[in-house]
């Protein structure tokens, strides 16, 4: 985010797209809705007629998948009318004129087939949104589940730049981060192309710091493997062994057929885990870890803050702390690791080497957290990014991008959009949920339809559903909700049977790698 | 410029315009006892609990919803306002079953404090029954209508700070209660577990059911930490005795939440104690898993990544990390790629 939850209290207006936060970030849907009761505007823009819907001043049910055209003619609206911050664009940005020209091909009359919405309501639409300054922003996994995952969150960049939203309080763009600390393991370097503080591998200064702290030579210059390509890597042999730290693959990967054959095809496989899982099946060995609440650290949420985690028991049995067990490891190649704890490992080498994190220690986040960037210790913390239209990079970078459908769209075979997504009552694979009592109140997967779709097709509510796409097929109930429109199945992986994922297409993103989970074609039938 | 000023308890205290007479007070050092009010919410000035004596006013009046006046003489304890909180408060020990012995709250209880604080030995009025039956039908919060004192701080939580719109006020008058959609149970409502409702509750009218008969306030330590679940990152106190989570509850004040939580947050804390846990290192043999000791399952792991890298170079090994656990782990994997095995293939699922 590079904004902060306390903002939305005072905000003016918000554009929520592609992200179901009732459900998924469920606090910071109450301040959200707060500031809507106190007279913000919301603009919701969703496949789905979701919660929030009834908080919107305008709701727009776009079609899945059709999100840049659709922000491409907002745009198209805002230039043509003569709406959009002028003296923004003038003094902080660049790439206007390619912008201009790329928009001016996404008309609201040629958009309105591609996304579903009338040629007016696409022109009110921008119109309410240049009549408030600023606009607070906000996506979730809507906009990056998609082959044209990138170019969606530069799209929305792109409108909040025009509209002079950038680097103000209470606007920005802001991803709401799913995982508790999915920004955290970025920050830390567990991505294949950048050091800890999003230092860059292929940068020969960057290599030469980082050996010279962790005392070692020849740290590899090319950026590493994402996920997907490791696990067809698994599959050609060019990856042999994997070490999967916690994540379960085999549930929430696109495709589980073929993700459990690639797994299967790992000459060795190691995990650390605190459960058993479907992905644990697989491994040679497998390290049992302490859980939350069983060792000392820190995560980062979504607003880019740093809080504590904080031990209260020990591990059960012989679990062990993950940087315990990844430090025995280099010890048996002959690296002595000297930090033996959370703190240590953090104040002495993670804040030591990140600039970003510079100015935080244990000793200063012992209450409320700190947000990055902190570059010492007598700084407060960042509380929004980009202040006064400063970008990291100089001027901010209009990224004009076309639409692209999804790699799977509906047709005589398959007439269904699949789209997927979180329940409240459970966390991804339910390792966690299903062993705190949430099984009660949602024990089973569904597939959500339109009461019209099931008229058409003499299905009622809690009937059992065959639902198929070109990989694989799933038996669960049906769910009639108006939440879902026609021609569209919505489901969730939080189960592993009716797990979504055996329908989902193994197409991602060419930059982002991020697989299209928003989007896939299936049929459906009543199952006799 | 002309300084907002007004006398509280005999002394000269300046405040700042629309703040009300409790805020005042609050700022200024001064406790003076609430139940219906919730912070940051509409007053409904519905206990007159917080009763004050303002000089020149025919009646006491709340001050959780009477606006600071210029000039006011506000006394907080004098002997009227004590007789007539004390006088409340017996009213509402008596409109149900506020037998501390067996309740939850006792010790947490501003219904309890009150009576202690007005010296309250024995109640002069006949106890009402109430003609509610407990609801234990879902599996996260109990609510008990004999101990309800209809303060309504759960309806402003719900509706006010959640602003999930489950519960109301129904009925009139003895048959009055919090009701649920049409008066449905909980979990046949539009509740969605919040337990907000649970935390802004003064008395034992509503309790965390994992909870019930695990650990009172006395019992209990806090220790603060941070939600395991999503990107919010909201802050908790986790009642801990005998070094076990017994129940969790926001903190009040902190960032992110100030106070709030979702169900996750509040009631998913158990899946530490599942006895589906792992608890030793697993080797698997012949397709079976068999119990290992660190040290072998350690060596084995060190042989194989070396014996592959050597055959097949860096390239051929590949980690991912958790984007759940901490910062440190995170850190110390892709520390143990990169400077030990020589790799970058290390990623976490950044994008889902
Ligand atoms: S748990 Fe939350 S949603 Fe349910 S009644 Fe209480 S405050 Fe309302
Ligand atoms: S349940 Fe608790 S918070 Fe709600 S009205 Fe009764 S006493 Fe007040
Ligand atoms: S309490 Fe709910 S909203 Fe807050 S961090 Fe946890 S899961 Fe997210
Ligand atoms: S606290 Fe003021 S009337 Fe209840």
């Amino acid at each position: 985010m590079t904004n902060s939850f306390a903002e939305f209290q005072n905000a003016k207006m918000f554009m929520v797209i592609g992200s179901n936060m009732t459900e998924a970030h469920p606090v910071a849907s109450t301040f959200l809705k707060n500031a809507v009761m106190n007279g913000a505007k919301l603009i919701l823009v969703d496949p789905r007629r979701q919660p929030l819907a009834d908080f919107a001043d305008l709701f727009v049910q776009i079609k899945v998948g059709s999100d840049i055209a659709f922000l491409n003619a907002l745009m198209n609206v805002l230039i043509t009318e003569d709406l959009y911050d002028k003296k923004f664009v003038q003094s902080c940005t660049t790439g206007f004129d390619e912008l201009k020209a790329k928009v001016m091909a996404y008309p609201p009359e040629k958009v309105s087939d591609i996304c579903g919405v009338s040629p007016e309501k696409i022109r009110e639409t921008a119109r309410l949104l240049a009549s408030v300054k600023p606009c607070m922003l906000c996506y979730t996994l809507g906009i990056t589940e998609h082959t044209c995952g990138k170019n969606n969150v530069m799209s929305t960049a792109n409108l909040q730049m025009l509209l002079g939203n950038m680097g103000v309080e209470s606007g920005g763009v802001n991803p709401l981060r799913g995982q508790n600390n999915v920004q955290g393991a970025c920050d830390m370097g567990a991505l294949p192309n950048v050091f800890p503080g999003y230092q860059q591998v292929a940068n020969p200064e960057a290599r030469a710091k980082f050996e010279k702290a962790w005392g070692v030579t020849g740290l590899p210059d090319k950026p590493g493997l994402m996920i997907p390509q490791m696990m067809e890597g698994l599959a050609s042999g060019k990856v042999r062994a994997l070490w999967i730290f916690g994540e379960n693959l085999a549930n929430t990967e696109p495709d589980i057929a073929k993700v459990e054959h690639e797994l299967a095809s790992a000459e060795f496989l190691v995990c650390n885990d605190i459960f058993p899982t479907e992905t644990t099946r697989f491994a040679h060995v497998i390290f049992p870890a302490a859980a939350w609440s069983e060792d000392d650290g820190t995560i980062t949420s979504s607003e880019r803050r740093v809080n504590r985690i904080r031990k209260v028991s020990d591990a059960p049995g012989q679990a062990k702390p993950n940087w315990w067990i990844f430090k025995q490891i280099a010890k048996r190649f002959g690296h002595e690791w000297t930090s033996n704890s959370g703190q240590e490992i953090w104040d002495n080498e993670v804040s030591v080497l990140a600039p970003s994190l510079a100015g935080i220690k244990y000793h200063r986040i012992e209450n409320d957290g700190l947000q990055w960037p902190c570059p010492n210790e007598e700084h407060p913390g960042t509380a929004f990014l980009h202040r006064e239209g400063k970008f990291t990079c100089g001027l901010g970078v209009f990224n004009a991008v076309d639409w692209t459908p999804p790699a799977e769209v509906p047709d005589d075979q398959y007439p269904f959009v699949l789209s997927t997504g979180r329940r409240l009552y459970h966390y991804h694979t339910r390792t966690q949920t299903s062993r705190a009592g949430m099984d009660v109140i949602l024990p089973e997967e569904t597939a959500d339809i339109s009461p019209h779709d099931a008229k058409s097709r003499d299905i009622a509510d809690g009937d059992y559903v065959r639902v198929w796409s070109r990989r694989g097929e799933v038996v669960v109930k049906a769910r009639l909700t108006e939440q879902v429109p026609p021609g569209m199945v919505w489901m969730a992986f939080h189960f592993r049977e009716g797990n979504a994922n055996w329908l989902t297409n193994p197409a991602f993103d060419p930059v982002t790698q991020t697989a299209e989970y928003k989007a896939c074609a299936v049929n459906l039938e009543k199952k006799v | 410029m002309d300084s907002f000023t007004l006398t509280l308890n005999g002394k000269q205290v300046e405040f700042e315009p629309g703040q009300t007479i409790l805020t005042v007070a609050e700022n200024n050092g001064v406790r003076i006892p609430t139940l219906c009010h919730l912070k940051g919410c509409t007053p409904t000035g519905a206990c007159r609990i917080c009763l004050v004596e303002v000089a020149g006013a025919r009646s006491l009046v709340a001050s959780c919803s009477t606006p600071a006046e210029k000039g006011m003489v506000v006394e907080t304890e004098t002997d009227r306002v004590h007789r007539t909180r004390k006088l409340t408060t017996e009213f509402l020990m008596a409109s149900g079953k506020h037998d501390c012995i067996t309740c939850e709250r006792s010790g947490a209880c501003t219904l309890q404090d009150l009576a202690y604080r007005y010296g309250i030995d024995k109640v002069r009025f006949e106890t009402a029954t109430r003609p509610y039956e407990n609801e234990d039908a879902n599996p996260f919060i109990i609510r008990d209508f004999t101990r309800c004192i209809l303060c309504g701080r759960c309806v402003q939580a719900c509706q006010e700070v959640q602003v999930n719109r489950a519960i109301s006020f129904g009925y009139r008058g003895p048959h009055a209660k919090i009701i649920a959609g049409v008066d449905v149970p909980y979990h046949e409502s539009d509740c969605v577990f919040c337990g907000q409702c649970l935390q802004a509750c003064p008395v034992g009218a509503l309790v965390e059911k994992k909870a019930r008969f695990a650990g009172r306030e006395k019992d209990v330590e806090k220790v603060r930490t941070t939600c395991p679940y999503c990107g919010v990152g909201c802050q908790l106190d986790l009642h801990v005795r005998d070094k076990r989570i017994v129940k969790v509850s926001a903190v009040e004040d902190a960032a992110p939440n100030k106070g709030r939580l979702c169900v996750k947050g509040r009631f998913g804390y158990d899946f530490i104690y599942s006895k589906d846990r792992l608890t030793t290192p697993l080797i698997k043999e012949n397709g079976e898993f068999r119990e290992a000791s660190w040290d072998e399952a350690l060596d084995l792991v060190a042989a194989k990544f070396k014996e592959i890298i050597a055959k097949h170079g860096s390239d051929a090994v590949a980690g991912v990390s958790c984007a759940r656990s901490i910062n440190e782990d995170s850190y110390q994997m892709q520390k143990l790629f990169r400077a030990v095995f020589k790799s970058n293939n290390i990623d976490h699922c950044a994008r889902t």
